[in-house]
């Protein structure tokens, strides 16, 4: 319980953070903490049922997608405002790091290892957007006409 | 004569924030096309680039160029753009504000202060770095080490405007405050450290209006962000590299 309460926290002020780098509006600011938290934990929750790395950042990323949508409506401002921070916790910082490592210290094959998992947690975050996009076009076309 | 001038003067002008501050393509299209048939013209012909737009009204037979040269990232800019376009649209300001307006938010929007900024990257870092499950006996050394590199990044991007340098040194200076701290056990593991350290500076912007510029057909400038993107990815792999390499 902690460690989840501890996960929340962090994730909404990483968010939060971010926001600030790239200059949100401040109305913005705390909506996007919370697309952010919804987004890591849809993450944490896959993971935990070993849904596999891919599933699991498609799967957040869609979740983010679409929230920030309902988030760009209610707020009536651009969408892209919420996903980007959202984004970052996501990011597969880890596997990146590990395959700079790998090449720097002349481990080739490992590094290329590592680099095709962040090919694959990339295309799929990339996927996920790509569903919460189609999702919204079609909302778009059958409930508002 | 003066209208149309001033409707094509506006649209550019919009374009022109947007794009310098980070909007997606399919949001500027948008917002642009808005303004033009909010003007009265029914088939605006825009074309845009993360490098230049050009409009033309088709029954006027002219056309003008709006280049950009420079980028940055100022969402704020972008939502405030938005907010006119849409109070164009409702009728609340005529034309004339529209363009008065734009002038102004691009010279005097307000950015979050340099030290409300360094400790956002801060914080950023230190709870990346506990949500990756890293140790909390880490904690002050990744946040010495992103204060570090977020300063010299912030420097860099605003005082010698120089892209990709900012990030290779960001980065090298995060992987040697690493280092040390580990050295001289002020922390454990230089791994999370280093991860956690260069959150701050990984090129989000980019990356997510790649992905939505190329889905919603806007080819050129999706792939001209992708590699922006994969460009600032790669100065800071080689910060770090470099800290290996001679460390």
């Amino acid at each position: 319980m902690t460690y989840l309460l501890m996960q929340i926290i962090c994730c909404y002020l990483a968010t939060l953070g971010f926001g600030i780098i790239v200059n949100i509006p401040h109305r913005a600011l705390n909506a996007c903490g919370w697309v952010g938290v919804l987004g890591w934990l849809t993450f944490l929750g896959l993971r935990t049922i070993n849904a596999g790395t891919i599933l699991s950042n498609l799967l957040a990323a869609l979740m983010i997608g679409l929230s920030s949508m309902v988030m760009a409506q209610k707020l009536k401002m651009p969408m892209i405002l919420f996903n980007i921070p959202s984004l970052v916790p996501l990011v597969p910082g880890g596997q990146a790091y590990n395959a700079v490592r790998s090449f720097a210290f002349g481990h080739d094959l490992q590094g290329i290892d590592y680099l095709v998992q962040v090919l694959m947690i990339a295309g799929s975050i990339a996927m996920g957007f790509f569903i919460a996009e189609l999702v919204a076009r079609a909302y778009f076309k059958t409930v508002l006409k | 004569m003066q209208r149309y001038d001033l409707i094509i003067e506006t649209v550019l002008l919009a374009g022109k924030i947007m794009i310098e501050n980070g909007a997606d393509m399919a949001r500027v299209d948008d917002t642009l096309k808005r303004i033009a048939r909010n003007s009265g013209i029914e088939q605006p012909k825009i074309f845009e680039t993360t490098t230049g737009i050009l409009m033309s009204i088709p029954e006027k037979r002219s056309s003008q160029v709006e280049p950009i040269q420079k980028r940055t990232i100022d969402l704020e800019k972008v939502s405030l753009v938005n907010q006119n376009s849409r109070a164009y649209q409702a009728g609340k300001i005529t034309l004339k504000e529209l363009h008065d307006n734009l002038i102004k938010l691009n010279i005097s929007t307000p950015f979050f202060s340099f030290w409300l900024q360094l400790l956002a990257a801060v914080v950023v870092s230190c709870t990346l770095l506990l949500m990756y499950g890293g140790k909390w006996q880490d904690l002050l050394a990744t946040a010495i080490a992103s204060g570090l590199g977020y300063s010299c990044y912030y420097f860099i991007n605003n005082h010698l405007r120089i892209r990709f340098v900012s990030e290779f040194l960001g980065s090298f200076l995060i992987g040697l405050t690493a280092v040390l701290a580990v050295r001289y056990s002020w922390g454990y593991e230089v791994n999370m450290i280093t991860i956690g350290g260069v959150m701050p500076l990984v090129p989000g912007v980019p990356i997510t209006n790649a992905v939505r510029d190329i889905f919603a057909g806007h080819l050129l400038s999706g792939s001209a962000r992708a590699l922006e993107a994969f460009l600032s990815a790669c100065a800071i792999a080689m910060g770090i590299a470099f800290v290996f390499r001679f460390m």
